[in-house]
């Protein structure tokens, strides 16, 4: 294929994806946006009010981007895994595996579509809690640098998930039970200085908590981790996952008998 | 000129053992019309898969005029457009997004593809369906959707995997006369099936696999003439020296007291009685020998019947 074919079946793909998750809206852009909502209500307004501060910052303004975060990985993740998913159950994926789109242009289309929904939803939602909290930004390229890489990192990451997956309950069962877990104690609720030096120790190895901490930092200057530490390690992730989704497709494993 | 396909020693031996290929050896002219017969099982959905890489092959070679598929795979992959057995398109698409995609996949341009999209919906009856979710059409319908998006990239090549399985007849007619159309416009086509009467319609060559292996490769007329032809084993008193001759019934003495004569469906046996008693050749029996090949459609077509066609 020429670079010029390359890119149109790059486009060609991500188009497609972007046209999935706006076909399916109500199950794809509407319920991570009343998720959020209901968060900024009862953590922000609600409860917060009563928590007072938490770093030096009112609650609802600590907790917010840890909210907006919260969004842009679950859709990143979950867009590339049920649409990948989805063409390995009902077979279209041949369609790809017939044509002669090189590996990583297949796993590029399939991660800047989920990255469109993830940057998509993030941006409704930070639009969205501008309403419950007002916040300036301290520093827009570390935002803007840290939502990239984080969507790009869980999009890698929801495809190596729809690679191995063999059924519905496959694609469910990490979400679950690590997704949620690593987000939910990965510093979006709460300060990590408030665990004491073993958990607080124990949380070092979650990749969450840097992307939390380095978005908070972006946007109200604060932050539980130096900063540089924490791209170092989300581009670490990103560069292993990249790999390792690249080598899965180049082998064909679980797409070709 | 390089031929269309060429296998060489072909093997596939799936995950956990199953050997579907032997070595499988065919070649398919340009402009060729193709018929891969066999029966269920016999691999020849494993054989379309290695070509168009949906399969890991576990030896052997293929090219498509002349490109490899593992050296040269994005030129073998432009020149042979496929249409699988099964259904294997986004249910919840329009036919017209899939088959824009599907262009898109091979590096063609949108606006080219807008229109050839069109020009192939039209022909096979399905643009007034091109705007609505593709799992609503019905089984025929989407067949000739995969035939459209096989075509997309306008292949040299075009393999179609039983496409005429659970088509009803008249469809089915009208789906050749679009095969033979496009075949004679110059692409070449092989095209799997287990029904003899749809090579016989069809295609010029043939290949017969059975069990993973080739058991016949042969012309269509080549394989009607033999297997309109009965052969007979004649039980006979006295021992022969040498075969008879008689003219029109081919004979052959496998033993002292046994002859063998090839007949032909239609052709009466009377005149050869007549002819050996001339000769004081005495029969004393006289039974009817099978060959491998009848076997096979005999199978093939007791399985058509019974309904296994569908799988
Ligand atoms: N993915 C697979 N894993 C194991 N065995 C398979 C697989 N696919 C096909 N087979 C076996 O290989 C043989 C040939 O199958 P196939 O090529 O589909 O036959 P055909 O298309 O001629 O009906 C069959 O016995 C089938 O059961
Ligand atoms: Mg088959």
């Amino acid at each position: 294929m020429t670079s010029q074919q390359k890119w149109i079946a790059f486009i060609t793909i991500v188009r497609r994806e972007i046209q999935r998750f706006l076909r399916i809206w109500p199950q794809t852009l509407l319920p991570p946006v009343i998720t959020i909502v209901l968060y900024f209500v009862i953590f922000g307004t609600l409860i917060g009010s009563r928590i007072g501060e938490m770093s030096g910052l009112p609650y609802i303004q600590f907790v917010a981007p840890g909210l907006i975060m919260m969004a842009v990985i679950t859709n990143s993740y979950s867009n590339v895994v049920s649409s990948f998913f989805g063409s390995k159950f009902q077979r279209n994926i041949e369609e790809l595996l017939v044509s002669p789109v090189p590996s990583w242009i297949i796993l590029s289309g399939y991660v800047v579509g989920g990255m469109s929904r993830g940057l998509g939803v993030g941006l409704i939602v930070t639009i969205l809690s501008l309403y419950f909290a007002d916040f300036s930004i301290h520093s827009l390229p570390v935002t803007i640098a840290i939502v990239l890489m984080t969507s790009l990192m869980f999009s890698l990451a929801g495809l190596i998930n729809a690679v191995f997956a063999r059924n519905f309950d496959d694609i469910s069962i990490i979400p679950t039970f690590v997704l949620t877990p690593l987000i939910y104690l990965g510093g979006v609720f709460y300060s990590i200085d408030m665990l004491g030096d073993f958990w607080g120790g124990v949380s070092q190895i979650n990749p969450i908590l840097y992307m939390v901490n380095a978005f908070r930092y972006g946007i109200a200057g604060i932050s539980d981790i130096n900063i540089v530490w924490a791209f170092t390690m989300v581009s670490l992730f990103c560069v292993v996952l990249f790999g390792v989704a690249l080598n899965l497709l180049d082998r064909g494993s679980r797409l070709r008998s | 000129m390089q031929p269309a396909l060429a296998i060489e020693q072909l093997s596939k031996t799936y995950e956990g053992g199953f050997q579907a290929l032997k070595d499988i050896s065919l070649t398919v002219q340009p402009g060729d019309f193709f018929a891969l017969l066999g029966p269920n099982g016999a691999g020849k959905s494993t054989t379309i898969g290695i070509i168009c890489s949906l399969v890991l092959k576990t030896g052997g070679k293929v090219s498509i005029f002349g490109h490899d598929v593992d050296k040269d795979f994005s030129q073998a992959k432009q020149l042979v457009g496929v249409v699988p057995q099964e259904f294997n398109f986004n249910q919840f698409e329009k036919p017209l997004d899939i088959l824009i995609h599907q262009a898109g996949y091979f590096g063609i341009p949108r606006d080219v593809a807008i229109v050839r999209a069109e020009k192939y919906l039209r022909q096979l009856g399905l643009w007034d369906k091109s705007h609505v979710p593709s799992r609503t059409l019905s089984g025929g319908m989407k067949r000739r959707l995969m035939i459209a998006r096989a075509l997309m990239h306008e292949p040299k090549l075009l393999v179609l995997d039983e496409p005429t399985a659970g088509v009803d007849i008249e469809l089915r007619r009208s789906m050749w006369e679009f095969l033979r159309e496009i075949n004679a416009s110059g692409t070449t086509i092989i095209l799997t099936t287990h029904y003899l009467e749809e090579a016989e319609s069809l295609c010029r060559n043939v290949a017969i696999i059975d069990h993973g292996k080739i058991v016949k490769n042969t012309s269509i007329r080549e394989l009607l003439a033999q297997l309109n032809k009965e052969l007979f084993v004649l039980d006979i008193r006295e021992p022969l020296a040498e075969c008879p001759e008689i003219e029109s019934y081919p004979l052959t003495l496998v033993e002292p007291n046994t002859l063998e004569v090839e007949v032909e469906k239609s052709q009466s046996i009377n005149h050869l009685f007549e002819v050996l008693s001339g000769q004081g050749i005495e029969v004393l029996s006289m039974r009817n020998k099978t060959n491998r090949l009848e076997e096979l459609f005999f199978t093939m077509v007791e399985k058509n019947l019974t309904g296994e066609s569908h799988d």
